[in-house]
């Protein structure tokens, strides 16, 4: 059996080129072809690896040029509903998700030698309303459907793809709806968001629940779905949840609420204050990465949402390494802290022994190996090995973390006299 | 802890704690740091403050937050449980030790204050110490700070999605069929059933095959008696009714503090769903069946239980 030549789009970003990297080299795939309008960077060519490069605009009807020369069998849309990077980028980043979607699904469907197609999206679709239930299936329909922004393209993009599905049902078609994804590379609002510093604004009022996925996990993923046979939507989550102020406590701010109506503007004012260059002045210097957008993607989290991923561990066979806490840990292990867990027991024990009252005793230390783990690999970013260490690091904590919750209900984990198996999907053990 | 004797408050117990804060319950342990009564209370109040600070807690899927709930909410409705309603919990042991069970209750008292005495005399004199997770309505999580609050206490949507995903994680779910026709009718219909929908809770838990416990709330009904309902106020505001007490809007925020009644709440016998049929949740025959036996219970057992209090404040 020949190998595969499979086309990756978007490697300028993280997920796709540290993809085409994975697939580069395993041995069942021949040929790898990266392609982006833009050069990438050292670092993601680095990631690359033994992936080809090609600049072409998948907007342009010629991306069907690429396809036919090389022989493509396998096409994967990565940046099909990544999140831009900047706020300037969002009309760009329309053009590129819609369009260059509807292009480059007009390219594989002339293309006879396309068998398989991959395209990301993300778990936007499901909404964010918190008349929503709060686990959400592959056929949780969002009640309140949302009509702009990131998640009506990705809606809009699912549609395409359905359509493509229906003309060429002989293609393999595979379509992973992703919650956010985070670890130490990749750069969204959401890591923008968390890396202010001391204060990060949180609507009032409001504490939406959020999963993650871990940057290697996802790209793990993409890989083992290019390789694999499944075809379908299929939700992708690490195990568990946690909450945007947890999430913030956890990584050393301090969370401070804002009135959702109110969130915008302090966006803008901040945004102001860095263009005049007065932020460091105001002392906000830490706040830099607030602007109106990311108001907008944060807002856009709403009421939370979690996602059922049976379907995930059962029917595709993936299991990813992070736990949401974990992958955020991960993450917030680059970041610096504003206020340390041993700041927080110092007061709490100074507090104690003002009132005379013994302190109870502190929970165990975040795993540090976690921290020295990225220390010295934080000097190797765009490295294809750093990744592979953190998640060699972490398998013990997820561990620790599925044991240390003995009653909490998860849909994948143990839960106090485990009850009958979910019917009607899963027959097997949770 | 028999079953069948009242049980008014005891203390707090100690509980024991896994690594991530979270309680594990039916397990009593002296405190870490040998201290007792108010001391071990500001004790733990700091450390709870610190697992905040430190985001060193955890949360399920549905957003149930086990030591927010155990140090913040539930410590709060403990007063009002022992102190104001002098609650009596009765034949508490009909609640399953272990796995799912659907908790069926007559719904009153014009806010949802019945749910969370239910809640805390599960949690409280169930040798398990369950925590009991509470099905509410759309409006409770649309509401800005009462939303996540609700998610946190463990109480989710009241759809058959969550209700059956619950049931089969092995949890207590607690639903009030009667819904806002039960907690917004006028005194006078007091202690009456109202209809109890489409039956939709049964069709859940014949579906995960859990049992059904109807349970009866005694008390709720003279906490605010309603006896107007200002319609075109509530459709102003977007609320189901608007309800009109001796004391509000008359005293204004002071008609926000309920009528000390006294409060009975008993578990009936569990009613088994697993020996049905496969197909039987589609059945509307079953369904409605089986609904309409637990309401027959309901209604039973709240005449009962009325006989047994006598007065409603002073019973």
């Amino acid at each position: 059996m020949t190998g595969r030549t499979v086309l990756v789009t978007g490697v300028t970003r993280y997920v796709a080129s540290e993809l085409a990297g994975r697939l580069a080299a395993h041995p069942e795939v021949d040929r790898v072809i990266g392609v982006d309008a833009a050069m990438p960077e050292p670092a993601a060519r680095a990631r690359m690896g033994d992936a080809e490069f090609a600049r072409a605009d998948i907007r342009n009807p010629l991306i069907f040029r690429v396809i036919e020369a090389a022989g493509v069998d396998t096409v994967v849309h990565a940046s099909a509903s990544s999140t831009p990077s900047g706020s300037a980028a969002r009309s760009m980043a329309k053009e590129m998700n819609v369009l260059g979607t509807m292009q480059l699904l007009a390219a594989c469907q002339r293309s006879s030698g396309v068998r398989n197609l991959v395209v990301r999206s993300t778990a936007a679709v499901y909404g964010c309303s918190p008349r929503d239930p709060a686990i959400a299936t592959e056929e949780t329909l969002a009640r309140s459907v949302p009509s702009t922004g990131l998640a009506r393209d990705a809606i809009d993009i699912e549609g395409y793809v359905r359509g493509f599905g229906r003309r060429r049902p002989d293609v393999r078609v595979a379509v992973p709806r992703f919650c956010e994804i985070i670890g130490p590379t990749v750069r969204t609002p959401l890591t923008k968001y968390f890396s202010m510093s001391p204060l990060v604004p949180l609507a009032a009022g409001r504490d939406a629940r959020i999963q993650l996925v871990h940057e290697s996990d996802a790209a793990a993923l993409l890989a083992h779905l290019v390789l694999g046979t499944f075809a379908g939507i299929v939700n992708v989550a690490g195990d568990g949840a946690m909450t945007v102020a947890q999430a913030i406590h956890r990584a050393g701010r301090l969370a401070l609420p804002v009135p959702s109506a109110a969130l915008d503007t302090v966006g803008r004012a901040l945004g102001l204050l860095r263009a005049g260059g007065l932020l460091e002045l105001a002392g906000l210097a830490g706040m830099s990465g607030f602007s109106a957008f990311t108001a907008a993607q944060v807002r856009s989290l709403g009421a939370g949402r979690v996602l059922d991923t049976t379907r995930l561990r059962d029917e595709v066979g993936f299991t990813p390494k992070f736990s949401t806490v974990a992958a955020f840990d991960d993450f917030a292990a680059r970041l610096t802290p504003a206020v340390t867990a041993r700041t927080v027991r110092a007061a709490e024990i100074a507090v104690a022994t003002t009132l005379r009252v013994a302190p109870e005793a502190g929970s165990p230390e975040r795993k540090a190996p976690a921290r020295s783990g990225w220390a010295s690999a934080a000097s190797m970013t765009g490295s294809a090995v750093a990744p592979v260490a953190a998640s060699s690091a972490m398998p013990t904590e997820v561990s620790d973390e599925a044991e240390a919750r003995p009653r909490l209900f998860s849909i994948q984990g143990s839960a106090a006299g485990s009850g009958p198996a979910r019917s009607p999907r899963s027959g097997g053990s949770k | 802890m028999t079953g069948d004797e009242p049980h008014t408050g005891p203390e707090a117990p100690a509980v024991a704690r896994d690594p991530a804060g979270a309680q594990v319950p039916g397990q009593e342990q002296p405190p870490t740091n040998g201290e007792t009564g108010w001391r071990r209370n500001v004790a733990g109040s700091l450390a709870f403050l610190r697992r905040r600070l430190t985001g060193d807690y955890q949360i399920d899927d549905f957003g149930y937050d086990p030591d927010f709930n155990e140090h913040v909410i539930l410590p709060g409705l403990r007063l009002l449980y022992e102190k104001w309603f002098r609650v009596e919990a009765l034949s508490v042991k009909n609640v399953p030790d272990t796995g799912g069970a659907l908790l069926v209750s007559n719904h009153s008292g014009t806010i949802a204050i019945d749910a969370l005495m239910a809640a805390v005399a599960v949690h409280d004199h169930h040798p398990a110490h369950r925590p009991l997770r509470l099905l509410g309505a759309d409006l409770v999580f649309d509401t800005p700070v009462l939303g996540p609050l609700a998610r946190r206490a463990g109480s989710t949507l009241a759809c058959t999605a969550d209700a059956e995903g619950l049931l089969n994680a092995g949890e207590v779910v607690s639903v009030f069929p009667e819904g806002f026709k039960g907690v917004g009718k006028p005194f006078s219909q007091r202690y009456r059933l109202q209809r109890f929908g489409r039956g939709g809770f049964v069709s859940a838990a014949v579906r995960t095959g859990a049992p059904i416990i109807p349970c009866s709330i005694v008390g709720a009904e003279e906490i605010y008696p309603m006896i107007a309902d200002l319609k075109p106020l509530a459709r102003a505001l977007g609320l189901p009714y608007f309800p009109v007490t001796p004391t509000f809007p008359l005293l204004g925020p002071l008609g926000a503090i309920p009528l000390p009644s006294k409060w009975l709440i008993e578990f009936g016998e569990p009613i088994p769903t697993d020996h049905l049929p496969a197909g039987s949740a589609e059945d509307p025959m079953v369904v409605f069946n089986l609904a309409d036996r637990v309401r027959e219970t309901i209604q039973q057992s709240l005449y009962r239980l009325l006989l047994r209090r006598g007065h409603p404040f002073l019973g």
